[in-house]
């Protein structure tokens, strides 16, 4: 990772009644593209508010490429930001829109109507450019938006939920462009998002944040197979989290004893897990494996099938176990149709006690 | 079904009869100014434009109308000002006692015109404001203001909160943004305040009656003519108020509604 461009310094902002962002520490490197995540109200948005100059943090330092930002007026940085209700000039057609940033910043009118043009068939809407922008799509308006903020050409893109409004094929299509726009400019793109898929999908990082504090921070795959704690294992689905006691520890594993019986994790997982004390781990829910005979090894659940969710070529699952508790299994559609289920019949889930993740508390 | 459409013509026909109530008189005078009788009497008599032309002969109502027209287009400007700025307030900042500024921002209609003529009159009396042009425009920039306010703060209300921010965020100062994107955005609320504000104006009698002193307004001198005696030359004068007065109100409420067809927003 080249030198950061990005410092958060204990950067906190707290509003007369609460505290929206905790004492938060972390850097974002020149030509990242990182998404910050999380429920609403974890404060990511006000995170983002505050790179952008709208809010001003209430302590620590935030520093943009070596240069202390606390009290610098929005105007008077370069971090433009696409909006989640994309707050384009209704009374400008889209040629204009883009234009706005190079006339704040004294561009002679040819020039920029030039620079705007480019921009716009750059994105695909070139024939769009003297249309109202009311008169135009959402993808269309989305794209506007896109061209207003990287005429500029900012070393930074700051996206709050930019996609939150489109139609599900649109987000799709809108992901590749934003990917591949952020590899060909190489500049950093910071994004905002309630959403999983484009976090998981876009970003080489990602920041989970939950009530104002950092819950995780990492590659997506990271996130998604190591999840820190309990919240992101939640947050980040598709997990089967259980919580249970050491009941032992051996040389190369130690048994937790839960509601719903006994497991094995790997010792090394749980270096410091002593008898007696607590201890959670998870099991991505691909990681599950199910039959319907019994199988002799370890980390055996017996359930009743509840329901599937059919998506594509995969499915999941949705298991119960004799105490009610749910367990998740997400399988192949063709390994789901070799294993004829439907009979109301016990169904064992099962699971190798490597693919067991130890959680932090 | 039926009773549905019985209700809709039931309905359609009470507007009628309000719009009839209303505007006979109305056109009942604009008739009659172009009647060559001395009295309003059926039936008519032949078509004239005879009224008019002694109206325009008499230098007291042409001058009337001049000084009307100065206070009109200085007390809309100044009071659609004052109407943004307080709108604008709203609009952007949270502070206490708001409501109170608010419902203080929106007093002088609902005091009564006559009470409020006296009060100007006798405090324009006192800082030696009395009896001008001026002590006209300043009254009605007070009569004015609350609907100039109005009028823009529901447009106002319908901005994307972000869009200001957006600006800044694109490297537009505050003053800059309020240039190029407050002021567009609410331009045709600002010129709909402003025909509301000097149709407000043109028409208002009592306070001009008490603070204009020599300075007469249209309202004042049909007051004076009437006075004297029934006159056709009033139907005259009052279809030219009303002409003027009905545009200023037409143009207004086109520039409300107009925003809302062109920012029907196909998806």
């Amino acid at each position: 990772m080249s030198k950061p461009l990005v410092v958060f310094d204990k950067v906190e902002k707290r509003f007369a009644e609460f505290t929206a962002v905790k004492p938060t520490s972390f850097e974002i490197a020149e030509g990242e593209f990182l998404a910050i995540m999380g429920p609403s109200g974890c404060g990511k948005t006000t995170t983002l508010r505050m790179l952008a100059g709208l809010e001003a943090p209430t302590g620590g330092e935030i520093r943009l490429d070596g240069k202390v930002m606390n009290h610098v007026k929005p105007h008077e940085r370069d971090t433009p930001m696409v909006w989640q209700s994309l707050a384009l000039f209704p009374f400008m057609n889209a040629r204009e829109n883009v234009e706005f940033g190079l006339k704040m910043r004294g561009v002679d009118s040819a020039t920029r109507r030039n620079k705007a043009l480019e921009w716009l068939e750059r994105l695909g809407i070139g024939q769009f450019a003297e249309r109202n922008v009311a008169k135009l799509s959402g993808g269309q308006r989305q794209r506007v938006a896109l061209a207003r903020s990287l005429v500029t050409e900012p070393r930074i893109l700051l996206l709050d939920e930019p996609l939150s409004a489109l139609d599900a094929h649109l987000v799709i299509r809108m992901q590749s462009v934003l990917t591949k726009l952020q590899k060909e400019l190489g500049i950093t793109f910071v994004y905002v998002t309630h959403s999983q898929s484009e976090a998981f999908a876009m970003a080489d990082r990602v920041i989970i944040m939950a009530q104002g504090e950092i819950a995780q921070i990492g590659k997506a795959k990271d996130i998604y197979r190591a999840p820190a704690n309990k919240f992101v294992a939640e947050f980040v689905g598709r997990n089967n989290i259980f919580e249970g006691k050491v009941a032992a520890r051996k040389d190369d594993a130690v048994t937790v004893e839960t509601k719903l019986g006994s497991f094995t994790v790997p010792a090394s997982a749980a270096p410091a897990a002593q008898p007696g004390q607590p201890l959670s781990f998870v099991v991505a829910a691909d990681l599950v494996q199910v039959s319907t005979r019994k199988p002799t090894a370890d980390n055996v659940v017996a359930c009743q099938l509840i329901s599937e969710q059919f998506m594509g070529t995969t499915v999941t699952l949705f298991l119960e176990a004799e105490d009610g508790s749910e367990i998740k299994v997400q399988i192949g559609q063709r390994e789901l149709e070799t294993l004829d289920l439907g009979h109301g019949g016990k169904i064992y889930a099962s699971w190798p006690p490597s693919r067991a993740h130890v959680l932090g508390n | 079904m039926t009773s549905d459409k019985t209700l809709r013509w039931g309905l359609y026909a009470y507007i009628l009869i309000a719009f009839c109530f209303i505007f006979t008189p109305i056109i009942w005078s604009f008739i009659f100014s172009f009647n060559s009788d001395r009295f309003p009497t059926l039936p008519l008599g032949h078509f004239t434009l005879h009224w008019y032309q002694t109206v325009l002969g008499r230098p007291e109502v042409i001058e009337a109308a001049w000084t009307s027209l100065i206070v009109a287009v200085c007390s809309s400007l100044l009071s659609t000002f004052i109407g943004f700025c307080t709108a604008y307030t709203d609009h952007r900042y949270n502070f206490m006692f708001k409501q109170a500024y608010l419902a203080l921002a929106m007093l002088p209609p609902t005091i009564p015109l006559i009470i409020m003529a006296l009060a100007m009159l006798s405090w324009l009396a006192q800082i030696g404001l009395s009896g001008q042009v001026i002590s006209i425009i300043i009254a009605h920039t007070v009569l004015g203001a609350p609907f100039a306010m109005a009028v823009i703060r529901l447009r106002l209300n319908d901005m994307d909160p972000n869009l200001e921010a957006a600006s800044w965020n694109l490297g537009a100062s505050e003053w800059r943004t309020m240039w190029e994107v407050v002021i567009p955005f609410a331009k045709p609320s600002i010129i709909a305040a402003l025909c509301l504000t000097a149709a407000v104006s043109f028409d208002e009698f009592a306070v001009a009656w008490f603070v204009s002193g020599l300075n007469k307004t249209i309202p004042v001198v049909i007051l004076e003519i009437l006075q004297g005696n029934v006159d056709p030359q009033i139907n005259a004068i009052g279809t030219f108020v009303f002409v003027i007065s009905i545009t200023l109100i037409v143009i207004a409420e086109m520039m409300m509604s107009s925003k809302e067809k062109k920012e029907g927003v196909p998806q």
